[in-house]
């Protein structure tokens, strides 16, 4: 069975705004087809202040769509729709200490009842923005949809391609028979064939050949992590550059980053793509391993 | 009172006595049965007898017919890719579309290869239709493959018959018997079944020992080639100790078949007849003149089937689901939509399957929390409304699909 957190089981046996809130001025109706659980959010809003009173959910569904709704109404009790549409999924499966990577979408339907509700109470039609697959990548929570976008957006050939773009197949690389099926299907579409051993595709990137000062160095590395952050944030983390000594460059992990069992393979990404564009061998490390930093004068005395 | 095991189409506890003949094998019988010395001459001769008591078991003429394997989907990929293998000009293959993803996903990788797959559909109660079927009888057609009775709802296929078709259109026949092997009794040397599988762990043996039975004469090429373990036909050296497991298991299969039949049978029968009358809006899935005597599956309306069995688990109970969600690749199950249950049905059903170790005070202990589980998820539902589903309930709530 799901290794569940004692959260989503606490919020699964012990279910908060348990049904239809009476009188309620927003409804949002959604469900995920990928495992055909569906819910309903029943609001009640003040109309003055846009304040969330009254917050109920209806679900058919697993232990985890279950909790994630339970959590989802406590969440947003005494919100403004405006704060309220701020909540992400990764808030609501954080607040669970975490889901399953196969129940992610659990997190997500609760956000997209949130959305569907507030378009409801404004009179608004809510349309659903993405469509989800079945999960291919289970260390990285990637779906077949995504990775066939990708492929397809930024003509992908291999496996190192698709997991170059999307993180799939980065992990425990057990999904990579699936990735390339994708990569046959998608491939012959596009009137190519699938090459195992095609050479990875260009990165417009082009690398560096004069050596750097550590100036520019420090320019460079925070240039590339102000590229890779985007894709860190939407795993709800972060990263920041603390110091470059030499040819390592100590950063630390923030938000869903920190503590992340994968925090090990982003670190190695980010090293990987510090060393295309710097043209320069790097090591980045977590700043907790930094050595204690001296002072300028306990320098000069050492 | 202590947890109650109801999950025995899943995996079962291995016999006691099985774990005392198997003792020795690990200790003083640890000798290679290929060996010229005395450390192998115990071992061989346990083999030996372990390949009679399965011969017993499933009727068949001769013991050379028992091949031992390291699992059911060992047994199931080997028939099927022999088959393939004997036969290169022949290019389709027929089963149907409520098999163990051992055999469903075996075919469609083979279909990927050029291999036409005809899955036969099954009716709202899990029947087939052997008009259809005959019609695809062809000399294209290099092996037949249904299950002698289905995992989910304990459905039994024809088999014997639908054996005698094919042989007669001069096809093989294999049947996936895994569910069937030990509760049904069986003959196979009265019959046209040319390959079937048997998974020791389903009848109380352990896991990781599987048997391919394979008639006399029916053209065969080996998957696994090496040492000439299993003369031949499956290299590797004997699984020793398992083997010998899975003879006593056969064995006592044997002396309890009437119990299965009896007993086993009227613990199900009035757990699902308690059911039925207690909770409103659930019925039993599949063909329920003509199933597995331990097996029930019903389907509970408007909720979903992890919410049923996270609640039976901390009720001390364990049962399974044929819910997309407790899978673990989301896919709803195939059996369910083979057999068009609606959707909120469908995600609801949870399997009960019960084994000789079951007693009448368990079924009564499932009736007594049972209603009070369905009750709980249906307060949670938006499908239902106080006493009984919401008026309408596919109009009355229509999400927006992602």
């Amino acid at each position: 069975m799901w290794d569940y957190s004692d959260k989503v089981k606490d919020h699964f046996f012990n279910p908060k705004n348990a049904g239809a809130v009476a009188g309620a001025n927003a409804i949002g109706e959604v469900g995920s087809i990928s495992c055909g659980d569906a819910l309903r959010l029943t609001l009640k809003v003040n109309e003055d202040t846009e304040v969330i009173e009254e917050a109920g959910f209806q679900t058919f569904g697993c232990g985890s769509a279950i909790a994630s709704s339970s959590v989802l109404t406590e969440i947003i009790k005494g919100m403004t729709l405006d704060d309220a549409l701020k909540v992400s999924n990764q808030d609501i499966a954080q607040e669970l200490d975490g889901l399953p990577p196969e129940k992610m979408h659990c997190s997500v339907m609760g956000r997209e009842a949130l959305q569907a509700a507030v378009a409801n109470y404004r009179g608004e039609e809510w349309k659903d923005d993405h469509e989800e697959g079945a999960l291919i990548c289970k260390c990285f929570a990637i779906d077949a949809v995504m990775i066939e976008e990708m492929v397809w957006a930024n003509k992908l050939r291999t496996v190192e391609d698709v997991t170059n773009f999307t993180k799939a197949g980065g992990g425990c690389a057990a999904c990579h028979e699936d990735i390339e099926n994708i990569l046959e299907r998608v491939l012959k579409e596009r009137g190519e064939s699938f090459n195992p051993d095609a050479a990875p595709i260009e990165t417009p990137v082009i690398a560096e050949k004069k050596p750097l000062t550590n100036l520019q160095r420090i320019k460079k590395i925070e240039a590339v992590l102000d590229s890779l952050r985007p894709q860190l944030m939407a795993d709800g983390g972060d990263v920041e550059l603390v110091e470059v000594v030499e040819n390592t460059a100590y950063v630390n992990m923030t938000g869903a980053c920190n503590g992340c069992q994968m925090a090990a393979m982003t670190i190695a990404g980010i090293q990987q793509r510090l060393m295309e564009v710097l043209g320069e061998f790097i090591k980045v490390v977590p700043a907790s391993q930094m050595p204690k930093l001296v002072t300028i004068q306990e320098a000069s005395h050492a | 009172m202590p947890d109650i095991y109801l999950d025995n189409n899943a995996t079962t506890k291995v016999d006691n006595a099985v774990v005392d003949v198997m003792i020795p094998y690990f200790t003083e019988q640890f000798g290679n049965p290929s060996s010229i010395h005395r450390f192998a001459d115990g071992v061989a001769r346990g083999i030996k007898h372990a390949r009679s008591q399965v011969q017993q078991l499933i009727g068949a003429e001769h013991d050379s017919e028992i091949i031992f394997t390291s699992c059911g989907t060992e047994s199931d990929s080997t028939a099927i890719l022999s088959a393939i293998k004997a036969q290169p000009n022949k290019k389709e293959i027929i089963t149907t579309m409520v098999e163990h993803p051992a055999i469903l996903n075996l075919c469609e990788h083979l279909e990927k290869e050029g291999y036409t797959i005809h899955r036969l559909p099954v009716d709202k109660c899990g029947r087939l239709n052997l008009e259809a079927y005959k019609k695809l009888l062809s000399d294209q057609v290099a092996i037949v493959s249904v299950m002698w009775a289905n995992n989910e709802t304990g459905t039994i296929f024809p088999v014997v018959e639908m054996a005698e078709m094919a042989n007669e259109a001069g096809v093989m026949f294999h049947t996936d018997a895994v569910q069937a092997v030990g509760k049904i009794p069986m003959m196979l040397q009265d019959t046209k079944i040319d390959m079937l599988s048997i998974s020791g762990h389903k009848l109380h043996a352990p896991k990781g020992i599987g048997v391919l039975y394979l008639r006399r004469g029916t053209r065969y090429r080996p998957m696994l080639r090496g040492g000439h373990q299993e003369r031949g036909r499956r290299a590797g050296t004997e699984n020793s100790a398992s083997i010998v497991g899975l003879g006593k298991a056969c064995e006592l299969a044997m002396e309890f078949m009437e119990y299965e039949n009896i007993q086993v049978k009227a613990m199900r029968d009035r757990l699902e007849q308690g059911i039925v009358e207690q909770i409103p809006h659930c019925f039993i899935t599949g063909d329920l003149d003509n199933r597995l005597p331990n097996t029930t599956d019903i389907a509970f309306e408007y909720i979903e089937g992890e919410s049923i069995l996270m609640l039976l688990n901390k009720a001390g109970i364990a049962a399974s689901s044929g819910s997309a969600c407790t899978s673990g690749s989301l896919e709803p199950s195939h059996v369910m939509r083979a057999m068009q249950i609606p959707y909120t049905a469908a995600h609801g059903t949870i399997r009960f399957s019960f084994s000789r170790y079951n007693t009448m005070s368990e079924v009564d202990e499932v009736l007594k929390v049972m209603p009070g589980i369905v009750a709980t998820l249906r307060k949670l539902s938006p499908y239902w409304d106080g006493n009984g589903p919401v008026a309408n309930p596919e109009q009355a709530f229509q999400p927006v699909y992602a």
